[in-house]
């Protein structure tokens, strides 16, 4: 195949090629960005949240008064424990995509001086970790003798169990067992390891810090009240947290059951990924008419290419050229213009992209997204240009003889 | 003329329906992409108090020191106040009219038996902030600097709060119970809910919400101990004493803060103020760092917060891209309709047409396709904002709506950008030559 033939008949058509090629490298540029993102948005929502999402659900007491917590747990566990299906209760402050009521910053040594980064604290009461069905792959489970009582945020000291994200971060290749860490005074020190606990709020963070929490067993009172962890099967678990409502509005009429916080963990977590959600439709919707409005542009112009050269192609055809060397022809036109259009998109995506670093703190685009983007719109131009290349082949060689 | 060109144009377009359709398409998909990314963008950018956003400004005191480094990397103050610089503000009262601000979050028991506690959501603050922020009252008013200093028990309530406790009508007078108090209802609002709440986006995130249900005295509030349902930050290794005692001591950041300055010389003076009274508290040995203060209007302090989500912005910019790549492909379409019918221009020029006769002729067609754009575009919107409402968040989807406006905007973005597509290949088609068009091939 000549490319000089086609280049040097291109040359004619300066501005319409230079067109498709610019409208081709903003296609790239736009649709490299945009897969990006979207699958960004949409690996956050596939995160490991380490809990088995499917059996829990939460029911979330306010409105009192911490005096009055001791009596109020009292009663409330007393009637979530007698509703059927509950497998197990327990008291647990922060719930994975629910309520977040331990978030601190932490240190590695005493004195403060090395930041270890802002994690959540899981402050939960005997038989929640349980509960959770969070996993432990290093060290021991909390003891009975771990729960103290505590007063204040958080109990001042304790041992703990931390996820591997977090150990990864503060101990890299070490041995976190037996490390400690501290948040101002307060000191804690790991004895387990769990595989992933992700944190209640999870958009927000960098994908590494999703699962930075640490569990710290403390004892149920004034400080660790109202907020409940209940496990049932699955198929069970809405009519069990239907019930458990009832029975609360039952038990402790005088607090105030806080139902837009009281979910399955399943409702919980589809909503805290709701933004995402829309972000990665919207992104799917712009790509679908950026590829459908840049293929019917492609069809159209080639269209009309092929109409103004009728007389040129019949001539060809005239001359011994056969149907196939005419479509080649057209294609080869295209595959050469849009190469030109990937090139300075690939350039325009990366010019992009940096954009969005800087003044949106998204992620660098990963390479191999470039050669992806090229081969979608390689094959997109050929698709496009089949058709009027195929009328194009159907000129009959007879053309060449009229002179209208 | 535009009559005959408007026929010439339409007769144009009938005769490549396919080429036509498929122009309209492409400006009709990214019209509509743009607008519906707009309208969210519109939605949670917009200002809640238009007639005096400019006069309300935000205090940022450097209460921590340059040992404190901030995300940024640059040396920001805390985006807060600590107490003792906030009641200092308040004491000298410099500017026109001042608030400090905490967000409170008591329980209210309605009277009557067998009434449940209904958790609400409300403010400390002062009785400026009520003219200052230009706050609707349905009955009564807020109260005076007198109940102020003195801690009165006195509270204003919003519409609903009212209609659940008291069934609505005129409560004024009345006593309601916060947390165990009884308080004097000296005001009852009309419903209230700007959006952001632009007086405190620190603790409320900026969106969200039914609307602040209560406001009470600041130093009653804390005389009382009402929650504090807003964020405390403290510089590192500082650990406060416990409860309102302890952060009124320490230098955490707990307290939003906003003041009304009419004119120019009024910021000046306010920020001349400002530095001085930081220059003193370096005297005093509190601060150890030089003045490093920001005063900051509504809006531009809203901006510095990020308010507006980051990914409302980005959604905007991507739907723009698709709206420049509609446009060079509407531009590369027209101009092969345009110079497909060279021969037809070089007949109207030759019987004397001038070439601004052309160009009026094409941008005309340039401007009906815009118009074709546009139906679709109108449509694609409507669907686009639908969806957008089923998909963002509640408190954000409410924010993007059909509105007339927008639809207006619409339809002349679709034209706009039609008729800007349309110029070069315009310009092209008024430089054909006559003479070369008019010889037989």
């Amino acid at each position: 195949m000549q490319i000089k033939p086609i280049l040097s008949a291109l040359r004619k058509h300066r501005l319409s090629t230079i067109l498709i090629a610019l409208e081709i490298a903003l296609a790239c540029a736009v649709l490299c960005n945009a897969c990006f993102m979207i699958s960004q948005r949409v690996s956050a929502t596939h995160i490991d949240s380490g809990v088995d999402e499917t059996s829990l659900a939460t029911v979330q007491l306010t409105g009192y008064d911490s005096t009055q917590a001791p009596d109020v747990d009292a009663r409330a566990l007393a009637a979530l424990r007698a509703v059927p299906g509950v497998q197990s209760v327990s008291l647990l402050n922060s719930i994975p995509f629910g309520s977040r009521r331990g978030t601190a910053g932490i240190t590695t040594d005493a004195a403060g001086e090395h930041f270890g980064g802002v994690i959540e604290f899981y402050v939960g009461g005997p038989g929640s970790l349980q509960t959770l069905g969070a996993k432990l792959i290093a060290g021991r489970a909390p003891q009975m003798d771990d729960f103290h009582a505590f007063t204040g945020f958080m109990p001042d000291e304790g041992s703990v169990q931390i996820t591997q994200a977090l150990a990864e971060h503060l101990w890299p290749g070490a041995d976190s067992l037996g490390k400690e860490f501290w948040v101002l005074k307060s000191h804690y020190r790991v004895v387990g390891v769990l595989k992933s606990l992700v944190r209640p709020d999870p958009t927000g963070w960098t994908p590494e810090q999703r699962q930075w929490s640490v569990f710290l067993p403390a004892q149920p009172g004034p400080y660790l009240t109202g907020s409940y962890l209940l496990r049932a099967s699955p198929g069970d678990l809405p009519r069990v947290l239907r019930d458990a409502l009832a029975a609360l509005a039952k038990a402790v009429p005088e607090v105030v059951i806080d139902r837009e916080n009281s979910h399955t963990l399943g409702e919980l977590r589809h909503d805290v990924f709701k933004n995402d959600r829309a972000m990665a439709g919207m992104l799917v919707g712009v790509i679908a008419a950026l590829l459908l409005v840049t293929s019917l542009g492609i069809v159209g112009l080639a269209s009309f290419w092929v109409q103004q050269r009728r007389r040129q192609i019949g001539i060809r055809r005239a001359i011994g050229a056969t149907r196939s060397d005419i479509l080649h022809y057209f294609q080869t036109e295209n595959f050469l213009i849009v190469t030109g259009g990937i090139v300075l998109g690939m350039v325009l995506a990366f010019a992009i992209n940096l954009l969005l670093m800087q003044r949106y703190e998204l992620p660098r685009l990963p390479l191999y997204y470039l050669p992806i983007g090229a081969l979608v719109l390689w094959a997109l131009g050929q698709l496009a240009v089949l058709g009027p290349a195929l009328r194009a082949a159907a000129v009959p060689p007879v053309v060449a003889t009229r002179s209208v | 003329m535009f009559g005959y060109y408007l026929d010439l144009a339409l007769r144009s377009l009938k005769r490549s329906p396919g080429l036509t359709a498929l122009m309209m398409l492409a400006i009709g998909f990214g019209v509509a992409a743009s607008m519906t990314t707009w309208s969210v963008f519109r939605g949670v950018s917009g200002d809640p108090i238009p007639w005096k956003s400019a006069q309300l400004f935000v205090p940022q005191i450097d209460s921590w020191g340059p040992s404190q480094k901030s995300g940024a990397g640059l040396h920001e103050p805390p985006n807060a106040l600590a107490y003792a610089d906030a009641m200092a503000l308040m004491h000298d009262r410099r500017a026109a009219l001042q608030s400090a601000i905490y967000a409170v979050a008591p329980t209210v028991l309605p009277a009557g038996e067998g009434r449940s506690p209904i958790p609400v959501f409300g403010f400390g603050v002062y009785g400026e902030f009520f003219p200052m922020l230009d706050v609707p009252f349905q009955y009564g008013s807020g109260w005076q600097a007198g109940d102020d200093s003195d801690g009165a028990p006195v509270v204003v309530i919003s519409d609903a709060l009212n209609r659940q406790a008291f069934g609505g009508g005129n409560s004024v007078g009345r006593n309601i119970d916060l947390d165990g108090r009884d308080y004097r209802v000296t005001g009852v609002m009309k419903p209230w809910n700007p959006q952001p709440m632009f007086f405190d986006v620190v603790d409320t995130g900026g969106f969200g919400g039914n609307g602040p249900d209560v406001f009470v005295p600041l130093q009653r509030a804390i005389a009382s101990g009402m929650e504090n349902a807003g964020a405390v930050n403290c510089p590192k290794g500082v650990q406060p004493g416990a409860g309102y005692a302890g952060l009124q001591k320490s230098n955490c950041v707990w307290l939003a803060y906003m003041v009304e300055l009419d004119d120019e010389s009024a910021v000046q003076n306010y920020r001349q103020y400002l530095d001085n009274y930081a220059s003193v508290q370096q005297k005093l040995g509190r601060f150890d760092w030089p003045p490093n203060n920001r005063l900051r209007d509504m809006r531009a302090f809203l901006d510095h917060e990020h308010v507006v989500p980051d990914d409302t912005r980005v959604s905007l910019l991507v739907a723009l891209g698709l709206l420049l790549v509609c446009l060079v492909n509407t531009a590369g379409l027209m101009l092969a309709k345009f110079l497909r019918r060279s021969g037809e221009i070089g007949v109207r020029r030759a019987l004397g047409a001038s070439r601004r006769a052309i160009h009026a002729q094409f941008l005309t067609e340039a401007a009906v396709i815009g118009v074709g754009g546009s139906a679709l575009g109108l449509l694609l919107t409507a669907i686009g904002v639908f969806a957008v409402n089923r998909m963002l968040p509640p408190r954000l989807a409410e924010l993007a709506r059909i509105e007339p406006a927008l639809l207006l905007l619409t339809v002349v973005v679709a034209i706009a950008a039609s008729v800007l597509a349309g110029l070069y290949p315009t310009f092209r088609a008024a430089r054909v030559q006559p003479a070369w068009q008019l010889k037989t091939n």
